[in-house]
């Protein structure tokens, strides 16, 4: 017998509907959606993200995504999708099979990567898709009259998603680098001689976080002054069977599916909120388990990877016998 | 001098560390009295190539020892209140990269902390050492203003006279530890007096 469960885990859901399908680049189209109870939104703040649920046949896709509409409009929720043809299938359902006028369920938005408002300034550091936070913070900042710079990177004036809008609105706060024209963020400079509280934010890939980091923390900022996100998409691997002593079942975790989404598969509850590795809501209890455990995740700490006894199964995956794990 | 062990106590009460060099582009050192010696123990030439020392003396003799480390700037000053001013001119002007040094009395490192943090520091940033005096900066409960260098248990409030029992809660907003009113139910029955660490 599974424990009682008294509520389903993860966090509320809204029913939308997609109100429009709109290209931006090659590869990026942005989707809007309006509730259709016709209520609003619920308010959030700039860097939240939403999980999209996508009715792919019989499976359902849970995807997060940024919000990057402006947070005073609680009419519209929007996300922007970069199409990843080499992805998990999500990207690709959402460009291909999403219309204007269908129905979907996101979920009530969850903040991973909020702004520090107590800073002096803020600096954002996007490197292509990873523009999409910042379009909602800088929203949620021109109400007050932030102080913001941004610095985004992307390959060709044509793949840099929203950069001629941001140029034409902010001229002198933001700055865009086109590496096909060689042109790289200069880190060192940008970060160097900025005001005492001065808050910097990483979004893209995780060699422009790194670098961000490096670069400040080399300066001699201190590390809570450099804040970042990365959504890590589930690595796909070799299939394992999983013991859920709670549940009483033994699953088989499939080569292209997370174990999050083999217990969700199963029908059992599990606590979930970014399915990133970064929230750490879903962390969950190793019983025991003969063999190794792949930890993918941005939550968990080196010792609590290397004891074996905690795991994150949005992202995180194991090979061996049998993985048993208290859920 | 000996750093002196504070005993074990509640949540809020601070804990000083041991200052350390770190990386950064400028180093501010805010010390009072014997505090010089916790700069003198992690001062490099690195350090004080782009070091600002202000310093409180409060008597002591440490002034010149500290301007032989050959700081970029060196002030000392009469007294906190009077170096405050200099000391918010300097956080207004810092750069991100800038670490923080303060030593020597709590009064100082507690106040010194709030400037800091209201400038943009995290507190976790910014490193404290110990050293010389254990006395104290109240807060009355009851009349709300501060008396320096409490030393003695209970204590008489420098403001409206009340007998003041000296607690461990400590505010941060205020950097100061709460006194609070020992003969309330039985005016005149006041404890002997003792030291706070007796």
């Amino acid at each position: 017998m599974s424990a009682p469960q008294k509520t389903k885990s993860g966090p509320a859901q809204i029913d939308v509907t997609v109100s429009a399908v709109v290209p931006v680049t090659e590869f990026v189209t942005r989707f809007e959606f309006t509730r259709r109870d016709g209520t609003e939104f619920p308010p959030f703040s700039g860097g939240a993200h939403t999980v999209v649920a996508m009715q792919d046949g019989t499976r359902t896709r849970l995807n997060p995504y940024s919000l990057m509409s402006d947070p005073a409009d609680l009419s519209t929720y929007a996300i922007s999708v970069r199409r990843e043809d080499d992805g998990r299938g999500g990207s690709v359902f959402m460009h291909s099979q999403v219309k204007q006028g269908d129905a979907m369920t996101l979920t009530n938005p969850v903040n991973l990567f909020s702004l520090d408002l107590r800073a002096k300034k803020h600096i954002f550091f996007a490197g292509g898709i990873g523009i999409t936070p910042f379009l909602a913070m800088i929203g949620q900042l021109e109400l007050t009259n932030g102080n913001w710079e941004l610095h985004y990177a992307s390959r060709t004036p044509e793949n840099a998603a929203y950069a001629d809008v941001l140029l034409a609105k902010f001229p002198t706060k933001v700055h865009v680098y086109y590496s096909s024209a060689n042109e790289r963020i200069p880190l060192a400079d940008v970060l160097d001689g900025q005001p005492l509280g001065t808050q910097a934010y990483a979004c893209g890939p995780e060699r422009l976080i790194d670098g961000v980091r490096d670069t400040a923390i080399g300066l001699g900022w201190p590390d809570s002054n450099v804040h970042s996100e990365e959504f890590l998409a589930p690595a796909a691997g070799a299939p394992f069977e999983v013991r859920l002593c709670k549940s009483d079942k033994t699953i088989t975790v499939g080569e292209h599916e997370s174990l999050l989404e083999a217990l969700e598969r199963e029908g059992v509850d599990a606590p979930f909120l970014c399915r990133g590795g970064a929230c750490g809501q879903c962390e969950t209890d190793v019983v025991s388990g003969a063999g190794e455990l792949i930890h993918c995740d941005h939550w968990l700490e080196e010792e609590e990877h290397a004891s074996g006894k905690k795991i994150m199964p949005c992202v995180s995956r194991f090979v061996g016998e049998l993985l048993e794990i208290d859920r | 001098m000996s750093k002196f062990e504070f005993p074990p106590s509640i949540g809020s009460r601070p804990i000083w560390g041991t200052l350390e060099p770190r990386t950064g582009a400028s180093h501010l050192f805010i010390a009072d009295a014997h505090g010089a010696e916790a700069i003198i123990d992690v001062a490099t030439p690195e350090l004080m190539e782009t070091g600002h020392i202000i310093f409180i003396s409060r008597g002591t003799d440490y002034a010149d020892k500290l301007r032989a480390l050959a700081p970029a700037q060196f002030y000392e000053g009469p007294s906190y209140d009077a170096s405050l001013p200099r000391i918010k001119r300097v956080l207004s002007d810092a750069k991100m990269g800038l670490q923080v040094y303060l030593s020597g009395t709590e009064g100082l490192m507690g106040q010194a902390t709030n400037e800091a943090t209201s400038a943009g520091v995290p507190p976790a940033a910014i490193q404290t050492d110990h050293r010389g005096s254990t006395a104290r900066r109240m807060q009355c409960v009851h009349c709300k203003g501060f008396t320096e260098d409490v030393e003695t248990d209970p204590f008489v409030c420098s403001h409206c006279g009340l007998n003041l029992f000296v607690r461990d809660h400590y505010s941060r907003r205020l950097a100061a530890y709460q006194g609070v009113c020992v003969d309330a139910e039985d005016p005149g029955n006041v404890p002997a007096q003792k030291g706070i660490y007796e």
